[in-house]
């Protein structure tokens, strides 16, 4: 960024001097997919965070008289404004256990992203800055690991070991890292050759001192944008776990989960299963939208 | 080229080698296989008699050769739960998921390719924006919420295809959806980019004033060279769907290998789950194998490189 910061401003019409992060700004706010998708997770991180405040019902509380009402606006005696979303067939409250559940969707993709993300940067930069015989063997593992069906493997490993949160979000950590290791990877290769990676090690910076405080900061922009995709990889990945049992297990109230639960009754009652999965489709949207936003403004080359 | 061949084939096996110890390893995931087997219940001199039978017994860099060497001979185990060879059950179960996978590619490519073209012909024109949005808002689509949705309007709502099963053609047109549309926008960017490339060169502007047909200019000229990329990214992605195809076969009941691998899950099969991982990795290695080869054989730039 150094060399950046002193370029950027001669680039532009004498007057006024905008600096690089101000001029990322105004192109961020500009970028209406970014805007559209960064306030829809705003709006349903602080609904996951305030959840205990703005349920209106307890997210467990199953009151079998109340069993599947459908949402407000069916035409349906049942429907009830003490129910927006209706209930399930337990009668308990779907707008409660949506709000619930994207406390689930949000931990495990979140967690699962930091773990694999890790991971995925360590082995990518290792492999880009290093080259040679380390790049061989680490392209070896990425090679291997995405050999493997990862659907499959987690399911096989969640019924073996036996599933929880922590399991699930640790063997999807575990597994998804691939996409951060070859992006890191050849980001870095790019970095490694510019001329203030060779002016730092001229001066004698020690090889981690290099990778963290010249190399890093560089790529940092691949990195979140990864870091969106994979979330929302993460959260997909978590839904189908769930959906097929082997995630997150009931009575919690995973999206996914919401989903299976409503299977055998989405004949009858069709919104059953059009709630959590409008909920999941706009929580990975938005985080996409968000994803691919931050990729215009801070890295635009990776585009295709 | 040879020496590109020989290379490649060679970290092929090396990375079929590392993945075979890895779905070995699954054994020791539960601590002590026997007793996994045997149940709480199961006497000392029982657990003895399943290890001996299943050469649990043995050192383990052992059991791996045993186990290895049964596998490139066509023995992947034998089923606990079924009581038979898996091999059997796997490959009479291997072609109604491939035909599942080739219909899912098949649709994936049908939709993406011409898609990107078009996309291509005018960049952020409306077109190109359609485009985009259709491959923003599949990406983010659950594929089992999709197959649910499509299944409710398609077979209950409007009775125009069966729900589930795999009868006749019909019964494979939700799931090939269901798998395939998660790949077109993959496809379709990289075919845009592609074509946006091939479009500003050289030969096509010769085409161009010769008076070629712009069909022909599109779809003959320009997409043939525009296409090598996506020929590998394919081959890649039909592997990644053989191992997502376990939900949606899972949902439409379609009797493959996915569902295969659905139930050993359900019986804690877990020689049967390990040759189902062996058999879809072995397919994905041979696939890029065959993607690299095809790439190197019409670039010679990669071979050499």
């Amino acid at each position: 960024m150094s060399t950046l910061d002193q370029d950027a401003p001669k680039t532009l019409d004498a007057g006024t001097v905008h600096s690089p992060m101000r001029m990322m700004l105004f192109q961020a706010s500009a970028h209406r997919g970014l805007m559209l998708g960064g306030l829809v997770i705003v709006t349903i991180v602080l609904v996951a965070l305030f959840a205990p405040l703005l349920s209106p019902h307890d997210p467990y509380e199953q009151v079998l008289s109340r069993k599947l009402i459908p949402p407000v606006w069916f035409d349906s005696p049942k429907a009830t404004w003490d129910h927006i979303l209706g209930t399930d067939h337990l009668g308990r409250d779907m707008l409660s256990r949506l709000m619930y559940g994207a406390r689930i969707s949000l931990l495990i993709g979140f967690s699962a992203m930091l773990i694999s993300g890790v991971i995925g940067t360590v082995l990518g930069i290792c492999a880009g800055y290093f080259g040679g015989r380390v790049d061989m063997v680490i392209n070896f593992i990425i090679t291997t690991r995405l050999s493997m069906p990862v659907v499959l493997v987690a399911l096989a490993v969640v019924s073996i070991v036996g599933s929880s949160l922590t399991v699930v979000i640790w063997v999807l950590g575990l597994l998804i890292w691939d996409r951060f290791a070859v992006v890191m990877r050849s980001a870095t290769q790019q970095v490694r050759q510019l001329d203030f990676v060779a002016s730092a090690r001229s001066l004698g910076s020690s090889t981690p001192r290099i990778l963290f405080v010249e190399v890093l900061p560089n790529i940092s922009n691949h990195i979140i944008v990864i870091a969106t995709l994979e979330m929302a990889h993460a959260i997909l990945l978590e839904a189908a776990l769930s959906f097929l049992g082997l995630g997150v297990q009931p009575p919690a109230p995973s999206w996914g989960l919401m989903i299976s639960d409503a299977k055998g009754l989405m004949f009858f009652d069709g919104w059953l299963i059009a709630v959590p999965g409008t909920a999941l489709f706009l929580l990975v949207l938005a985080i996409n939208l968000v994803g691919d936003g931050l990729r215009d403004v801070t890295a635009p080359e990776d585009r295709n | 080229m040879l020496a590109f061949l020989f290379k490649r084939v060679g970290v092929a096996l090396l990375v079929a080698l590392t993945v075979s110890a890895i779905t070995f390893s699954m054994n020791f995931l539960t601590g002590d296989p026997a007793i996994a087997l045997g149940g709480e219940n199961a006497t000392a001199a029982d657990l003895k008699a399943i290890r001996e039978l299943h050469g649990y017994d043995k050192p383990i860099p052992m059991q791996f050769l045993t186990w290895l060497g049964n596998a490139v001979q066509g023995d992947l185990g034998h089923s606990h739960y079924l009581n038979q060879p898996v091999a059997e059950e796997i490959f009479s179960r291997l072609p109604t998921t491939m035909t599942l996978g080739f219909c899912a590619l098949l649709f994936a490519l049908a939709l993406s390719i011409p898609l990107g073209v078009l996309a291509a012909i005018r960049p952020n024109s409306l077109l190109d924006r359609v485009a985009l949005t259709i491959a923003v808002v599949g990406q983010a689509m659950p594929s089992f919420w999709f197959a649910l949705t499509m299944m409710l309007w398609f077979a209950i709502n409007w009775r125009i295809l069966p729900v589930s099963g795999t009868g006749t053609w019909a019964h494979f047109v939700m799931p090939a959806i269901a798998l395939g549309y998660y790949i077109t926008p993959g496809v379709m960017r990289l075919t845009r980019a592609g074509m946006i490339e091939v479009l500003r060169s050289d030969y096509i502007r010769t085409a161009r004033a010769k008076g070629v047909s712009k069909f022909s200019l599109l779809f003959k000229h320009a997409l043939r060279n525009a296409i090598i990329p996506v020929v590998s990214l394919a081959a890649v992605q039909f592997g990644f769907m053989l191992g997502g195809s376990i939900v949606i076969e899972t949902i439409f009941a379609i009797n493959g290998l996915g569902f295969l691998a659905w139930e050993s899950i359900q019986r804690a099969d877990l020689p049967m789950m390990q040759a189902i991982v062996l058999v879809l990795s072995f397919f994905y290695i041979a696939l890029t194998l065959f993607a690299d080869v095809l790439n190197a054989w019409l670039d010679p730039r990669i071979r050499i490189g």
